[in-house]
């Protein structure tokens, strides 16, 4: 099998043997002796040869400065960065490009909607409303913003289950709420939540609606447009692409509204002492020379995605959800957080008599590759009264073997702790 | 598998299932809080110094894995009857030997099991924790209690 390329027969058998870790080189390697187990994507996924390729290449081929120059490089890379933003638009969607803003990830694009749209339109007594299960990257920037403009930050709690209460969503949604953020998967329990329900309740109140997507990008397809959100946002190094770079959708409209951020080159139309103007979105938001060959391996990590079929994935995520749920809840004194009726690839657990951390050092040394702590969740920790947990997310690249070899490393840490 | 081991030496087990002088002490002299955010790690260290500025008693309360608690656990043994001079220049032997230098067995004892933390980076500050806050508690007068 040729590195990069995908059989038109059978992709789930391609992913389901494992037979496509062959395209991650990363994947190719020992660990303390033991063959890489990687169950971390939730934190940062691997990338196949093809986006490594697409970034090299482009240094190789392609390299100069965007939208400026009127020689041959430069027009090539302004076209390969331009065709990348097309990309992104497509895989989500959008109406239109221009509905799209290049950022550095998640973080960066929430952080943007707050300096602008948020600083803009919150007054004093205004609310924004997020969730008990968010990402600090979706918490902090709205703290921030709320306390600059006066504004309360309200929180929809969870229940035991780690599923948002929707029933205290219409409580919750005042007229005085002007923002609703949250996040479409939760990246410590693996809930996936109604934002499509939420969003359309969120509109008959007003307020408009801001999508973390960065748990989701690599799980489900995105469809702004059916959503309904007015932002959605994620980062290219959780979707198979390159640190450095995410996006941000915004409804054309809203983009219209909103104040410049950075400042700088780009971002303009016309500058004189006396006065600047301003670019339309999307480059009104990208100030300075941008990540360009980042945004050109998320195109590719994009396009190597739809090859293979984003169902195809979903349901081959599915089975190892599956199999790792029931496999995991047989393990002696194993407790999993987070049985959210409807969830992703994402499985959070306790050991009994192991702390989380202990069982990372330990897992390690079997090669398997989990993540131990808070997962930038410490609501979501303090809820289940705990400081951490254990976390195996799973991505396309995973098989139920590599959850055998998780399984077999847990049984291994309870007899090195006499358990 | 060895280093692991070493790691997680009985002594290590012993002390995490089974903390020394674990829990609040009423008259503590000096206290402090420890925290790790990274993993979750959070200690609070009492200790009770005579006026001779001798150790008379040290407890203390929290959770964390179990190279912080073995480590909180070992402290305390360590600590009992130490002048506060003794137990600074132990503390920083203890932070040295954690990052990665040379272990004395002859003045360190069973603190030198904290030394298989030298082979895994990640867990050096699970080991220093207990011991950064004892710091930060020898560094309060007598009186008021602050947290870091």
């Amino acid at each position: 099998m040729q590195a990069g390329t995908v059989p038109l027969v059978a992709a789930t058998d391609y992913l389901a043997s494992g037979a496509i870790k062959a395209d991650f080189p990363i994947l190719q390697q020992q660990v303390q002796g033991k063959p890489l187990v990687y169950l971390d994507s939730g934190a940062s996924s691997q990338k196949p040869q093809v986006v490594i390729d697409a970034m090299t290449d482009y240094y190789r081929r392609d390299h100069s400065n965007v939208h400026r120059g009127v020689h041959t490089l430069s027009q090539r890379a302004t076209l390969a960065y331009e065709r990348a933003r097309q990309k992104v638009a497509d895989f989500i969607n959008a109406p239109s490009s221009s509905d799209v803003v290049f950022v550095r990830g998640t973080t960066e694009a929430i952080n943007l909607v707050t300096n602008t749209y948020g600083v803009s339109q919150l007054q004093a007594g205004d609310e924004v409303l997020i969730t008990a299960l968010e990402h600090h990257a979706n918490i902090v920037p709205w703290q921030m913003v709320c306390e600059r403009t006066g504004a309360q930050l309200r929180v929809l709690p969870i229940n035991d289950r780690g599923e948002l209460q929707l029933d205290r969503l219409d409580t919750l949604l005042t007229s005085r709420t002007r923002i609703v953020a949250v996040a479409h998967i939760s990246n410590a329990l693996g809930t996936v939540n109604p934002v499509a329900e939420i969003i359309a309740r969120a509109h008959a109140k007003g307020a408009v609606v801001l999508v973390d997507g960065a748990q989701s990008i690599l799980h489900t397809g995105i469809d702004v447009q059916a959503m309904d959100c007015d932002f959605f946002c994620f980062s290219g190094h959780k979707v198979y692409g390159p640190t450095g770079i995410g996006a941000l959708y915004g409804r054309q409209s809203l983009l219209q509204q909103m104040p410049p951020w950075q400042g700088g080159g780009d971002m303009i139309r016309v500058v004189t002492f006396e006065k600047t103007t301003y670019a339309d979105p999307p480059l009104r938001f990208e100030a300075g020379t941008p990540d360009i060959a980042e945004a050109i391996g998320l195109g590719a990590a994009l396009d190597y995605l739809s090859a293979i079929g984003l169902d195809k994935i979903a349901t081959h995520e599915k089975t190892l959800l599956d199999y790792a749920t029931r496999q995991l809840n047989a393990v002696p004194g194993l407790r999993i957080i987070g049985t959210a009726a409807h969830k992703a690839a994402v499985i959070s657990f306790l050991l009994e008599g192991i702390h989380p951390h202990d069982l990372g050092t330990i897992l390690d040394a079997e090669g398997v590759a989990i993540r131990a702590g808070h997962h930038c969740a410490m609501p979501v920790m303090q809820y289940f009264s705990i400081p951490a947990t254990a976390r195996a997310s799973f991505g396309l690249y995973n098989t139920k073997a590599d959850i055998d070899a998780l399984v077999a490393a847990l049984h291994k840490a309870r007899e090195l702790f006499g358990l | 598998m060895n280093d692991l081991r070493e790691l997680y030496q009985e002594v290590i087990f012993d002390h995490n299932r089974h903390p020394r002088n674990f829990g609040k002490l009423e008259g503590a002299t000096h206290e402090a809080d420890g925290y790790n955010p990274l993993c979750g790690d959070r200690l609070h260290l009492y200790l009770k110094l005579d006026n001779d500025k001798r150790v008379e008693r040290v407890t203390f309360e929290g959770e964390g894995c179990a190279i912080s608690t073995a480590s909180a656990s070992l402290l305390t043994e360590a600590l009992q009857g130490r002048l506060e001079a003794d137990a600074r220049i132990l503390l920083q032997d203890v932070v040295a030997m954690a990052t990665g230098n040379a272990v004395d067995t002859d003045t360190l004892g069973k603190l030198s099991v904290l030394s298989g933390v030298q082979e895994f980076p990640a867990r050096v500050k699970c080991a220093t924790l207990a011991w950064h806050t004892l710091e930060s508690a020898l560094d309060q007068n007598g009186d008021a209690v602050t947290t870091e």
